[in-house]
């Protein structure tokens, strides 16, 4: 990481950046999977676009996982480095007294989340790449219809996956408590809004996990 | 006796700064680089020299004892620092200020020095300014005043109650420049333990490396002191507890004469002693007394019942609580300068109604305050018939305004809640007005060896006014030293560099090698603080705020007990090449140990009343301090023989041809 | 009140340094946390032991020298004071207090509790002034009238006192609270204008070159910060760095 990362304050802004685009995401993510929740064929439809559309295929998509990994591989590269620069570590530190757990351990959320990324690929992401790019099959269909609403209430069927999904989306919530509001200060954001927005990152921080969950139980209790 | 010179140029007070300065040797630029210049301390004085010489084009090495120049004990003035810009229009001038500092110092300042200060003052604010330090401003944008103590004009600059700490970060600012430059190289935790003396003139210094305890030897062609006053002879007082007089004293040693060391300011709003463990004293700013009323009760049985916290002051009637500084001083009350005010809680203590344990404690009240501010408010905001929490509720607000962070100080030191219960204050040693004798050019009796800022004498006579110790530090290291250097320097452009492999600098080393030995190697009984205490004790009871015959004679002959015994039986722990703060402390108790005698000394000698020094036997017939113009309008210089008692008095007279002695009355 | 003192003892930089017990009797409750530790020095010395090596100078909050790790925070447990302003009256009798040196890999220790911090002189003389020489001849200061929010302001972010609590608070040792107050001051001020650009790509390299670590936005900085700096300098720090990098 030369030029421009060679900073402290431009790797910081780098995270914030790569942490805008996750949230951004994140926010279509849910946007997509929440019309699974009322209607099987808009769900069926707009995954079809998403997965056939050569623009998210070949331009987002690599995007999307070039932030990913960047986001990662930034995180442990800081840690390394903030460890590095702590020296001696203190025999009583007080850490509660003036800052919260979450700010303080994002290495552990994020890397819990890594964990939940590898088996959410393993689910969906490893077999869809084996269609359409081993099989070569682009069409999206299964005995006639669309299969991705099948397909989805299927995973849920077990207990454990929606189990560990929703334990997932604990980390993702506790990730985004800090970091929504983090990744603005690191922008040098810092007005007469800042109130609202931290307000508003705390809201979005818990009702879009919230709602990720929600979509996991919803489908674990209404497979047919 | 040798006459004393000090080079006041001639000529009109209002002209001799400006026309000496055009007149002097200047040092041209590519001459400059050849120069080196050593500044010990890196305060208000000591920093802005540095960082000015360095500018000029000089080689700057400069001391300090702390971890960091931005650490010097200027950093601790609160109140202001005093300009005569009249940005207020209230009438001030260059020569008001001048006037009010003779006066406020009663009469014992050289005037050509001050005036030149009041004259450079106004450029202070500009340079400071122009550095970025953030001075409280109005609502237009433009420079905000306050007024101060013993004046009657509104000239004094200020940066909430952080003053001398932006003013001090300014000078760092600037220093920081010229080291990023390599102009001023830096030595952080060094202390210089002797001046090297070549040929009669200042060559160089001996500093030991505070982390290492390696004796350094560092040459130059000239050196500058600038490390503050003695104020911590007395063991407790306001300055910082490595404050030192070593480096003056040493220079005193080598020669330069000490002047006046019998001037001292106690302050009278300091946070009051709670036991004997205390190590230092807290300020509060003077401005407190604007508003604050300044009592103890009339009736001894109330004064016991308070000591035994039977009974809280707030519930002493009004007509059983003596307001003596109102009775005593009807015209200027609780504003009277800072001399009067000390003395007269001094003599209510000493008579008996001191309202803490310690029996050295006055009140300092703000309730009057309060409910004045508070039916102000009611009017200003139409609330009828306010009720009497309403009032205390406003007039609260304002009082938090206007002095919150000193009373939110005092709540955490003392634990009682100020707007409630009355203040506690009690005088507290301040600052130093007495120091190294120096000349109009700021240079020692000895040749380029040079003294600024607190360390020296020469601008504040027998008492300071408040906010003039910020302009004076300031003055001396950016408008007048740079100046006045130059005209010695000039000879010294052939000179080269300059050897520090000279028996000069072994025989320097060895004396400071020697006595870091003495102290290693003695395995006395007491620690160094058990002396510094013993000290300090003689010099507040005999050397404080009243001074007379008898107990300064006994001073004397106590201090040098005291030494002797030092020098016996004191013990430091440790080693000499390691960090070893008790061998730093024994090092500056050693020096306090003469410098004390010599105090008592200069104080017996002075056989009048004037500033800070107040002899029991010199007074009106009210009790008021009674000056002796026609004996005593000399600068008391004295030069080092051996022991202080041997030490010999020279006599600066003071003329006074622009301004008119007068007694000063604040009645 | 009776204690018993956890101090970080260490002989010099190069030795590995252990935590020592101490006890300490009748400590009165208005004593000041120094002057605890002056009565066990007093103690330690007449016993023929070494002094406890710590820093501190003024010993009224301004000058920053003093440092101190106390149970686990910077300065202990009060707000917005030193360790020069805590007393006693914050602990009870019989408490175990935990004493260590401020931690940071860019503030090595020299001995005992005694910090090496000249790093932090060493951003300040990378930028940290206003280049104007002392002539005498600057203009008149109130020909450059300041808004007195911003002069406010600037004064708020200047009350820095260069203690480093922020480093040895912050889990990451950074320096961005530090750094971010100067250049706030002066970003402030219509007479930082000049250099905004060059103060804070140099202030910011040579802060990363002494070794401190990255700001993770925790907020440890502002709450152990003995002045209150907030973290809104930093953010400005954030906003001038880009800038200065737009510019090229």
């Amino acid at each position: 990481m030369s030029g421009l990362l060679s900073s402290s304050i431009a790797r910081k802004v780098s995270m914030a950046l790569s942490a805008f685009f996750l949230m951004f995401f994140l926010l279509q993510h849910f946007a997509i999977n929440i019309t699974s929740v009322f209607s099987e064929s808009a769900f069926n439809e707009i995954s079809q676009f998403m997965g056939a559309n050569p623009a998210v295929q070949f331009v987002l998509q690599p995007i999307l996982i070039f932030g990913v990994v960047f986001h990662f591989v930034m995180g442990f590269i800081l840690e390394i480095k903030n460890k590095k620069a702590q020296g001696v570590k203190y025999a009583m530190n007080n850490g509660n007294a003036n800052s919260t757990w979450v700010s303080r351990n994002m290495i552990y959320s994020g890397l819990a989340i890594l964990i939940f990324i590898i088996i959410h690929f393993i689910d969906f992401w490893f077999p869809e790449i084996n269609t359409k790019f081993i099989q070569g099959d682009w069409s999206g269909m299964h005995n006639g219809e669309l299969r991705f609403y099948h397909e989805l209430q299927e995973k849920f069927v077990p207990f454990w996956r929606v189990a560990l999904y929703s334990i997932a989306f604990v980390f993702l919530s506790l990730h985004l408590l800090h970091g929504f509001n983090s990744a603005f200060q690191s922008m040098g954001a810092n007005n007469k809004y800042t109130n609202g927005l931290k307000t508003f990152g705390r809201w979005y921080a818990i009702l879009i996990p919230a709602g990720f969950i929600f979509i996991a139980i919803f489908h674990h209790l209404t497979h047919s | 006796m040798t006459t004393l010179n000090s080079k006041v140029p001639k000529g009109a007070i209002g002209e001799k700064w400006s026309k000496y300065k055009e007149h002097i040797d200047l040092v041209n630029p590519a001459n400059k680089r050849l120069i080196d210049v050593i500044v010990v301390g890196t305060g208000l004085a000591g920093g802005s020299a540095a960082a000015t010489l360095a500018e000029l084009g000089y080689n700057v090495k400069a001391f300090c004892y702390q971890d960091s120049p931005r650490r010097a004990h200027s950093i601790a003035a609160q109140g202001g620092i005093n300009a005569a810009k009249n940005y207020m229009g209230d009438g001030d001038s260059n020569y008001r200020l001048f006037y009010d500092t003779v006066k406020g110092g009663d009469y014992r300042s050289r005037e050509a020095n001050v005036h030149r200060l009041a004259e450079v003052s106004g450029n202070i604010i500009d340079q400071c300014v122009a550095q970025g330090v953030p001075f409280a401003r109005d609502y237009g944008g433009l420079l905000d005043n306050r007024s101060f103590g013993g004046v009657l004009v509104s000239r004094t600059f200020y940066a909430k109650g952080q003053t001398g700490q932006q003013l001090l970060l300014g000078a760092y600012s600037a220093m920081n420049r010229q080291i990023a430059r390599g102009k001023i190289q830096m030595y952080n935790r060094h202390e210089m333990l002797d001046v090297v003396k070549v040929d009669g003139k200042a060559r160089g210094i001996i500093a030991r490396n505070l982390i290492t305890g390696e004796i350094e030897r560092h040459s130059a062609h000239a050196v500058v002191i600038a490390t503050g006053g003695y104020g911590n002879v007395y063991f407790l007082s306001t300055n910082a507890m490595g404050s030192n007089a070593t480096a003056a004293w040493k220079i005193h040693k080598k020669g330069a004469y000490f002047a006046n060391p019998c001037y001292t300011q106690i302050h009278p709003t300091c946070i009051p002693r709670s036991g004997d463990y205390q190590s230092k004293l807290t300020l509060m700013s003077e401005s407190l007394r604007n508003d604050g009323r300044i009592w103890v009760p009339k009736n001894m049985d109330d004064v016991m019942a308070i000591r035994e916290g039977k009974l809280k002051p707030t519930e002493i009637a009004e007509e059983n609580r003596d307001y003596y500084l109102e009775r005593r001083y009807p015209a200027f009350g609780n504003l009277v300068p800072r001399d009067v005010a000390s003395r007269a809680a001094k003599e209510r203590c000493d008579a008996g109604f001191g309202v803490n344990a310690t029996g050295e404690a006055v009140y300092l009240d703000f309730a009057a305050a309060i409910e004045r501010y508070g039916k102000e408010q009611a009017l200003i905001h139409g609330v009828d018939n306010p009720s009497k929490e309403k009032i205390i509720e406003l007039g609260t607000g304002i009082v938090k305004a206007k002095y919150g962070n000193l009373f939110q100080m005092y709540e955490k030191i003392v634990d009682d809640n100020p707007y409630e219960t009355p203040m506690m204050i009690y005088p507290a040693t301040h600052y130093t007005m007495g120091g190294v004798w120096v000349d109009y050019n700021l240079m020692t009796t000895v040749e380029g060896l040079y003294c600024i800022g607190e360390a020296n004498f020469s601008d504040h006579g027998a008492n300071r006014l408040g906010a003039s110790a910020l302009m004076q530090g300031l003055a001396d290291g950016y408008f007048v030293l740079p100046y006045t250097i130059g005209d010695y320097l000039a000879d010294d452009i052939r000179t080269g560099p300059i050897a520090t492999n000279s028996p000069e600098f072994d025989a320097a080393e060895k004396e400071v090698n020697d006595r870091i030995d003495f102290f290693m190697n003695n395995k006395g009984t007491h620690s160094v603080d058990y002396y510094h205490k013993k000290l300090g004790k003689i010099m507040w009871d005999k050397c404080g705020m009243a001074r007379n015959k008898k107990d300064l004679e006994a001073a004397i002959k106590e201090i040098k007990e005291v030494r002797e015994d030092f020098w016996k039986n004191v013990k430091v722990p440790g080693e000499a090449n390691e960090l070893n703060p008790e061998l730093e402390k024994a090092g500056r108790v050693a020096d306090f140990l003469e410098l004390g005698e010599l105090f008592a000394k200069d104080a017996l000698n002075r056989e009048e009343s004037c500033g800070g020094h107040f002899r029991e036997e010199h007074v009106t017939e009210d009790g008021e301090a009674k000056r002796d113009d026609k004996n005593f309008a000399y600068v008391a210089a004295w030069e080092y023989k051996g022991e202080p008692s041997d030490a010999v008095l020279h006599k600066e007279q003071l003329e006074f041809n622009d301004i008119e002695l007068k007694t000063r009355s604040y009645k | 009140m009776n204690l018993t003192l956890k101090i970080w003892r260490q002989k010099n930089a190069n030795d590995k340094g252990k935590m020592v017990d101490y006890k300490v009797t009748d400590i009165s409750e208005h004593m000041s946390f120094l002057e605890m530790l002056d009565v066990l020095n007093e103690q330690l010395v007449n016993s023929g032991d070494e002094p406890v090596a710590f820093d501190h100078d003024c010993r009224e909050g301004i000058c920053g020298m003093c440092s101190l790790y106390i149970n686990g925070e910077a300065h202990g447990p009060d707000r917005e004071i030193t360790t020069c302003q805590l007393h006693m009256r914050s602990f009870k009798d019989g408490d175990t207090i935990y004493i260590e040196p401020f931690r940071a890999a860019a503030f090595p220790v020299i001995k005992d509790l005694v910090v090496d911090r000249t790093s932090f002189d060493r951003i300040q003389q990378a930028g940290g002034y206003i280049s104007v020489n002392t002539s005498g001849n600057t203009q008149d200061a109130n020909s450059l009238p300041i808004a007195k929010a911003d002069a406010d302001e600037a004064m708020d972010a200047a009350t820095c006192i260069g203690c480093g609590a922020c480093v040895a608070t912050c889990k990451n040792s950074s320096a961005m609270l530090f750094v971010g107050a100067k250049v706030s001051q002066y970003a402030l001020l219509p007479q930082g204008q000049v250099e905004a650009a060059d103060r804070v790509m140099n202030m910011v390299a040579q802060m990363d070159a002494e070794g401190f670590g990255n700001c993770t936005n925790t907020g440890a900085c502002e709450v152990e910060c003995p002045k209150g700096i907030s973290l809104e300098n930093i953010a400005r720090m954030n906003r001038e760095y880009l800038k200065a990098t737009s510019k090229g």
